[in-house]
């Protein structure tokens, strides 16, 4: 067990190198930086200080300096013109765009975008499963089809459309303006219990609308998974054994057909980052989708890096936990091996 | 006398199909007397199944009980029940369910959930019917697993069903059954899946826990050998009918209906005379398998295959968390050899490393050491040498013919694609060609050529084997290996198949390594044994002195497990229940073999071989 999580690191640290290299390069791809643009503007507009104090921050960050030396330097393996001071050393580098340090850019997004997506997975297995449970037992029942339908329809909506039609008639019938993740007011504020309760009433839509899609795809995958797993020869074994069928059904071929799913934990979490960058942008969700797509288009690299770094460490351990999970919950995975 | 403890009267199921419905089960009346065995008999689809499901009442969705009745004596006291009025649902039906009627299924590996211990379902069969707290129930599951014959009870418990051997896991199937003391077991082909020792070992717990708990049995079962070991009355079922019931004496000394005597004919038997010829209940008809002819082709003067001393070990990893690694001798030393026009029977129980030993001969595997020499009449040549042109030659000279017949052939493909895909990959012929090709291929083995078009589902097991069968013959091939062809097919079938291959062999003058776990069967087909266990050929003879003179205790163990459909040759269950045959270190001497020692292999009569121990070959020298 112990070699296991051992090797796991391993190799977890060198996929994490790896993927830092690969976004670094891939953002440096595109020809000159943030600062070289914008001092070109500046020079054509003729204002030489704020060209000083951009130049100046080309010297502070040493974007003079080759690619592969700002790269070392971000991570922070080579020293930089302020010594050591790089993602390992927890300095996240600067935006150039807010000019302010990239901690303060994504703060409060960061854990805001993790609340809105834990919402939605929430939401998404909450509402998925009993349906897919109900649709699975009662294959080809009025039911059934109802509930495709819907699945159907939730699969085919692009859920930018739905924010927008939800953004103009929840304000026509009911006034309330369902954009951001908290009343206006609270911008800024510290938070208070009254700005929790905005929160929380704002969180609805976006949980709806971008929950739809994962929710009819789960539906009609959990579905499919629980017909082959109520097929098996083990569910007939354990009515045979006088179980009463609910209890059969959820001990035995639910549990069976979760497997699938836990192997998607991985695969979720950065998914919920990329995915929703849409709906955030048109429901103008402080998270960090609409944050990294400005950044990338204005080649903000720290901001950008660090951004997609983030992610990258969600899915690193997405996976471990998934695959722990696994593990704990299929013994043929914890024991076998022998075959 | 007692009443019955079951009664079945007039039972009709009727099935919903797109097509209307269908009758599965017909005007079915027999009885169970209570503490005896009574044995369902009947081909796939006869509806013996259905009426085990229809007892227990968890038939599938499209099926219901549209008449008669189920009448159940509790000999516990209680009135009698007619099961086909209750609700699947309702109480007193879960109450019966596993309590009072437990059953057991053919398939010990899905029957059990993999996620779960054996210990917990087991025990939760008890503490669905019984009021007794977890620690009580472990117990007694604990008492039925050593009951049944659980070397460590108490680790079982713990164990997950993929920890445990195919013997086990049907045993533990049984403790599950029996753990609520039911009155009545319902056996749904339990030994089917097993080898013929572990299958002789399963029936005999069976009569044994019958004998010690006074329960009632319906085994179903197709298995005539086992119906004559076990049971005391037969019912024969044909399409949802029954044909013939009555006493295993009359059934078996006295069969009157056709259908029954047909079905007695297609099972293959030690006591056949030589030369005589299965009757299969449908012969395969075939206009131009009379006609076909050999290809002329130089043939070589030794055998045409030929394996000399190869070995194979393989490395298993304990567990997905822990790094301990230990070997395994697949295959020990084996030599092997196959005269061309012959068939060399290999045969052994499962794990014993037949598979393996076929894999290695196709070269789907390569061996740790040894060789596998291909002769195609120009000489012997290594197989796992070869290279470009020649291995093309080769794969077209060995065809294999695989076990099941539903997971071998690709459900996407009409009969048309299946057959010719062979012709495509070694690019013979033109279309035209390969229609001509087909149709002729269809027609030796029996089918009839309008099913070009058709997907492999819409055939009926025996069929779709019959097909592999055309498939492999598509590229004239000179050897067929052959693993478990028949072992996934019902007796009436079994026999049609075997037929068709012994057919094909004279016609095509074709050579068969036929791999199997069933002595009978290969005892009509081979005229030369290999007897396989534990990675070791132990023994090896032409058929005749092999069944005459079985000289190792493994083979006299193979021998003595197959239930003969003949009730003046009953098992012997008690030479049977020592059970340690299969172990290289607990043979006899002179046959003990230990700490993974090869033995010798020493002529006994002119080429009946037998392997011994290096210890008293030493000595003998």
């Amino acid at each position: 067990m112990i070699r296991f999580l051992l090797r796991r690191f391993v190799t977890m640290l060198v996929t994490l190198l790896i993927i830092s290299a690969l976004v670094f390069f891939i953002i440096k791809l595109p020809p000159g930086d943030f600062l070289t643009n914008q001092i070109a503007e500046l020079r054509a507009q003729g204002e030489s200080a704020s060209i000083a104090k951009a130049e100046f921050l080309i010297q502070q960050y040493g974007l003079d300096k080759p690619a592969w030396q700002q790269y070392l330097v971000w991570i922070g393996v080579m020293p930089g013109p302020n010594g050591f001071s790089g993602l390992l050393q927890g300095d996240w580098g600067w935006s150039f765009e807010f000019d302010k340090p990239v901690v303060d850019v994504v703060g409060d997004a960061l854990w805001l975008t993790l609340l809105v997506n834990l919402a939605v997975v929430i939401f998404i297995h909450v509402v998925s499963i009993p349906i897919a449970i109900y649709s699975a037992t009662r294959q080809y029942s009025v039911g059934d089809y109802i509930a495709t339908f819907i699945g159907y329809i939730g699969l085919a909506t692009p859920s930018f459309l739905l924010a927008l039609i939800l953004l103009y008639y929840m304000n026509r019938w009911f006034g309330v303006s369902i954009g951001g993740l908290y009343d206006a007011q609270y911008a800024g504020e510290d938070w208070t219990w009254d700005k929790i309760k905005s929160l929380l009433s704002h969180l609805i839509v976006p949980t709806l609308v971008i929950g739809l899609a994962g929710t009819a795809a789960m539906i009609r995958r959990m579905r499919a998974n629980l017909l082959d797993e109520l097929g098996k020869q083990y569910y007939v074994t354990a009515k045979a054994k006088g179980l009463r069928p609910t209890r059969a059904l959820l001990k035995y071929p639910f549990r069976m057909s979760l497997n699938p799913f836990i192997a998607d934990i991985g695969n979720l979490l950065p998914h919920l980052i990329s995915g929703s960058v849409l709906v955030s942008l048109v429901l103008s969700l402080p998270t960090v989708g609409p944050i990294l797509l400005n950044a990338l288009k204005s080649q903000d690299q720290f901001l950008a890096g660090f951004i997609l770094m983030f992610v990258a460490v969600l899915t690193v351990i997405g996976m471990l936990v998934s695959d722990l999970l696994l593990a704990l919950l299929d013994p043929r995975i914890r024991l076998g091996g022998s075959r | 006398m007692d009443a019955p403890l079951l009664s079945i009267r007039q039972l009709a199921v009727d099935f919903k199909a797109e097509s209307g419905d269908f009758r599965a089960v017909d005007d079915l009346t027999f009885d169970i007397p209570k503490g005896k065995t009574v044995a369902l008999v009947g081909e796939s689809g006869s509806g013996k199944s259905v009426t085990a499901q229809a007892i227990l009442q968890i038939l599938p969705k499209k099926a219901h009980i549209s008449g008669g009745s189920i009448l159940f004596n509790d000999p516990a006291g209680g009135k009698t029940v007619d099961i086909a009025e209750l609700g699947p649902t309702s109480d007193a039906m879960h109450a019966m369910r596993g309590g009072r009627i437990a059953m057991i299924f053919q398939e010990p590996m899905t029957s059990l959930s993999p996620l779960h211990t054996v210990g917990d379902q087991i025990s939760e069969a008890l503490m669905i019917h019984a009021r007794v707290g977890r620690a009580e129930a472990d117990k007694r599951t604990e008492e039925v697993l050593a009951r049944v014959g659980f070397p460590d009870p108490r680790r079982a418990l713990r164990n997950y069903p993929f920890e445990l051997s195919g013997g086990l896991r049907q045993r533990a199937m049984i403790a599950m059954a029996l753990i609520t003391r039911p009155a009545l077991l319902i056996a749904d082909e339990p030994t089917t899946a097993l080898d013929v020792t572990t299958q002789a070992q399963i029936l005999d717990l069976i009569k044994e826990l019958q004998a010690e708990t006074g329960m009632s049995v319906l085994l179903i079962t197709h298995d005539l050998g086992v119906v004559a070991n076990v049971a005391d009355e037969v019912v024969v079922m044909y399409r949802g009918r029954v044909m013939e019931a009555g006493s295993r004496e009359e059934i078996f000394r006295n069969a009157q209906h056709p259908y029954l005597q047909a079905l007695m004919r297609a099972v293959p038997r030690f006591a056949m005379e030589e030369g005589e010829r299965l009757t299969p209940i449908r012969e395969v008809k075939s206009a131009s398998l009379a006609r076909v002819h050999a290809v002329d082709r130089p043939q070589p003067k030794g055998p045409i295959l030929k394996a000399e001393g190869l070995i194979k070990c393989f490395t298993l990893r304990s567990g997905w968390f822990s790094g301990k690694t230990r070997t395994v001798r697949a295959v020990n030393n084996v030599n092997l050899a196959l005269p061309a026009g012959t068939t060399l029977g290999l045969v052994g129980e499962s794990g014993c490393g037949k598979t393996t030993v076929s894999k290695m001969i196709m070269r789907a595997m390569r061996p740790d050491s040894g060789r596998v020499l291909f002769d195609d009449g120009t000489g012997p040549r290594d197989v796992h040498g070869l290279e470009g042109d020649a291995l093309t030659a080769y794969r077209r000279s060995v065809q294999f013919i695989f076990q099941d017949p539903f997971s071998s052939l690709n459900p996407r493909m009409t009969v048309y694609e299946l057959l010719t895909e062979p012709l495509r990959i070694h690019n013979i012929g033109t279309s035209d060609e390969r229609y001509a090709r087909v149709k002729q291929l269809l027609d030796l083995v029996g089918l009839d050529q309008r099913s070009l078009r058709r997907y492999p589902h819409s055939f009926s097991g025996g069929q779709r084997q019959r097909l592999g069968i055309a498939r492999a013959l598509a590229l004239e091939p000179r050897v067929l290996l052959c693993d478990e062809p028949v072992s996934a097919l019902d007796v009436s079938v079994q026999a049609q198949v075997l037929n068709l291959l012994k057919d094909l062999q004279s016609a095509l003058g074709l050579s068969y390594l036929f791999v199997s776990h069933n002595l009978a069967v290969v005892d009509y087909i081979a005229d030369t044994i290999a007897v396989m266990c534990r990675g070791y050929i132990v023994e090896e003879a032409p058929k005749t002195s092999l069944f005459r003179n079985p000289v190792h205790p493994y083979t006299q163990a193979l021998l003595a497990a197959v239930p003969d459909p003949d009730i003046d040759r009953p098992l012997d269950f008690g030479k049977l229940r020592a059970g340690r045959f299969s172990h290289p270190s607990e043979w006899p001497e002179p046959f003990r073999l230990v700490h993974g020692e090869a033995g010798i292999m020493k002529e006994i009569e002119p080429g009946h071989r037998v392997r011994l121990g290096s210890h008293r070959a030493r000595e003998a020298a």
